[in-house]
């Protein structure tokens, strides 16, 4: 009887996995019918992979004969796909180093292309119950870093009633991500470490997820990932400097003081329909994709290469 | 018939070789992933290790940008305390729940259990890492008025129901082992129903009820993405159930893919997974030497 049961079982799940096996082929033959279909790997940061889902849901209608398939992942995940060669296009939230640029050429002979396709304003959230309403990149160094030792709510003068034993839960995220790297160097200093002991969350939504459902928690990822409920503080360079709230204005005039341009790479020069993808992006409808997605447009006079400086 | 016949003996030679083979592949396999793991991170670990630094520093700094620093203590703790907090949940329950399917529950009602537990089973690891994520991290605040609910508690929990159907079904085939005339004597005398339980079955099952229980461990040493996503992933040795931690098998599943084919850090995971294998290993043959020493006396 037993053996019966589970026999019974196991054939429905094969049966079932099965169907979805069939259905999810049946697709993709249905669109790749008609003409011969190109398709575009694109894979890295976790901060873009929204966006770069949306340029290429919205370029499948533009050129129905290239196909764009996008994971996410990291930009450090990425930036490694492309030094082996796996994709042809990586998503950055940070610039390639020295180095990287090295072990790619020595990796596949070409020397990585770099592409300014946008701007991030990195946001730094507290609960929506949290009073506190500015911050900063100080007191965030002295939160974060190794060297800092702000550890209480009331060490930074806010009475966080939610958060009952005033302990301030520093939300990160994983060290292959964009995200991390350009906190660390921006906020922390170049050459600081994080303080051990953060909760590293593996995405930029997963970062504002659990901020939402924790009183005593701080955490940053990309203005895009907002929902309501959390909360923007808004970021001072120093004590007793103006502070701004993310915007696309605040990120284009630079008063903003933690936003960085996005970048997409190709190994060498980019192939014919890949070229194609990244004027495209450029153009005015994949500009106008950026800023539907939550994150700030090239400026519109501005050429790729004299953007806003990447560092100060 | 006669070419029935002769089809048998033609086919019995090719269907014990290709038996013997199913059986060596085993080892072979085994022997294989040790190698490449071996091979992976042999160079650091031989050349470059500090090996006390490695197991006894908390100091987890893979990709600082001015000095890197590998150790592992906290991640070990981390492993630990997620490991044996789970296991003091599941193991009670676990057997608990085979001995009542096992002796005290009638047959239809047996049926259902085992269904509803083998489905348990059958729930894939990162749906339970979103129930620890989504689910119990707001319960966990609220209950314990904990600071954050990705910690230690939530990831034991989510372990340990993960674990519970592998206890059970292992730990009722043992008991099912038992033969009935053990537990027909038992009453014979005049023992009560739990009497026979506690005093004949438990010591006649003892070896299997124990393999269960390790099978649990190892589960748990092993788990990664449940864990991953429900224990906060922190690198701190926990003053209390209710502080976030990082364990060995979350760090090489957030770290593999961005570190740099063979270099020092991508050495080190290798490393990380060399130490995880000795673990289970270590487990596997303290269990091993138990059940001997069980069956020699």
């Amino acid at each position: 009887m037993s053996k019966t049961a589970k026999l019974f079982s196991l054939n429905i799940i094969v049966a079932l996995s099965a169907l979805l096996l069939q259905t999810g082929c049946g697709k993709k033959s249905e669109s790749g019918d008609t003409t011969e279909k190109v398709s575009i790997q694109n894979q890295g940061s976790d901060t873009m992979v929204n966006l770069a889902q949306a340029w290429a849901e919205a370029y499948a209608e533009v050129d129905p004969a290239v196909s764009v398939e996008v994971s996410g992942g990291g930009s450090g995940t990425g930036i490694a796909a492309l030094i082996n060669g796996t994709v042809e296009l990586a998503n950055s939230s940070r610039k390639l180093e020295e180095s990287e640029k090295a072990k790619a050429q020595q990796n596949t002979g070409k020397e990585p292309k770099e592409y300014m396709v946008g701007y991030d304003a990195l946001a730094v959230f507290v609960h929506k119950d949290n009073p506190m309403e500015e911050i900063t990149i100080q007191q965030l160094a002295a939160i974060y870093s190794a060297d800092g030792s702000v550890t209480k709510w009331s060490e930074l003068g806010v009475k966080n009633a939610g958060c009952p034993n005033d302990e301030i839960i520093r939300v990160s995220r994983q060290n292959n991500s964009g995200t991390y790297h350009y906190f660390r160097e921006a906020v922390l200093g170049k050459g600081h470490d994080f303080r051990l002991g953060s909760v590293d969350m593996n995405g930029s939504k997963d970062v504002v997820e659990l901020v939402s459902k924790t009183p005593c928690a701080i955490g940053y990822s990309g203005m895009g990932y907002a929902t309501t409920d959390v909360k923007m503080l808004r970021v001072a360079k120093k004590q007793g400097d103006p502070a701004y709230a993310p915007s696309i204005e605040t990120t284009l005039n630079q008063t903003y003081p933690i936003a960085r341009p996005l970048y997409m790479y190709t190994l060498g020069e980019p192939s014919e329909h890949l070229k194609k993808y990244l004027d495209w992006i450029h153009a005015d409808a994949g500009q106008q994709i950026v800023k539907e997605s939550g994150y700030v447009p090239l400026p519109k006079d501005g050429s790729l290469e004299s953007g806003m400086p990447a560092k100060e | 018939m006669s070419n029935k016949r002769r089809f048998g003996t033609l086919a019995e030679p090719i269907i014990e070789g290709l038996i013997r083979v199913c059986g060596f592949s085993a080892i072979l396999f085994v022997l294989g992933i040790f190698f490449f793991v071996f091979r992976e991170g042999s160079d650091f670990l031989i050349n470059k290790l500090d090996v006390k630094q490695f197991l006894t520093s908390i100091e987890w700094y893979p990709d600082s940008p001015s000095n890197k620093r590998y150790g592992v203590l906290a991640l070990l703790a981390g492993t630990a305390s997620v490991t044996v907090l789970a296991m003091m949940i599941a193991v009670p329950f676990g057997l608990g729940a085979a001995i009542f399917i096992s002796e005290f529950c009638s047959s239809r009602l047996r049926e259902t259990f085992k269904i509803v537990i083998e489905l348990l089973a059958a729930i894939p690891s990162v749906v339970w890492g979103f129930i620890g994520l989504t689910v119990m991290n707001p319960l966990i605040i609220e209950i314990f008025n904990a600071p954050i609910g990705l910690n230690v508690l939530n990831g034991g929990l989510i372990l340990a129901l993960m674990s519970v159907p592998i206890i059970v079904s292992i730990g009722e085939d043992a008991l099912k082992a038992v033969p009935d005339s053990y537990r027909e004597a038992s009453l014979a005398l005049g023992t009560t129903k739990w009497q026979m339980v506690y005093r004949v079955l438990l010591p006649a099952a003892k070896n299997g009820l124990l393999a269960a229980a390790l099978l649990g461990v190892g589960r748990g040493v092993g788990e990664t993405i449940a864990v991953l996503m429900a224990t906060g992933h922190a690198v701190q040795i926990p003053d209390s159930f209710l502080d976030p931690v990082r364990t060995l098998t979350a760090t090489i599943a957030a770290e593999l893919g961005e570190a740099p084919v063979h270099s020092d850090h991508y050495q080190v995971l290798f490393i990380i997974g060399i130490l995880l294998f000795s673990i289970t290993f270590v487990v596997n043959l303290v269990a091993d030497l138990v059940v001997k020493g069980i069956k020699g006396k």
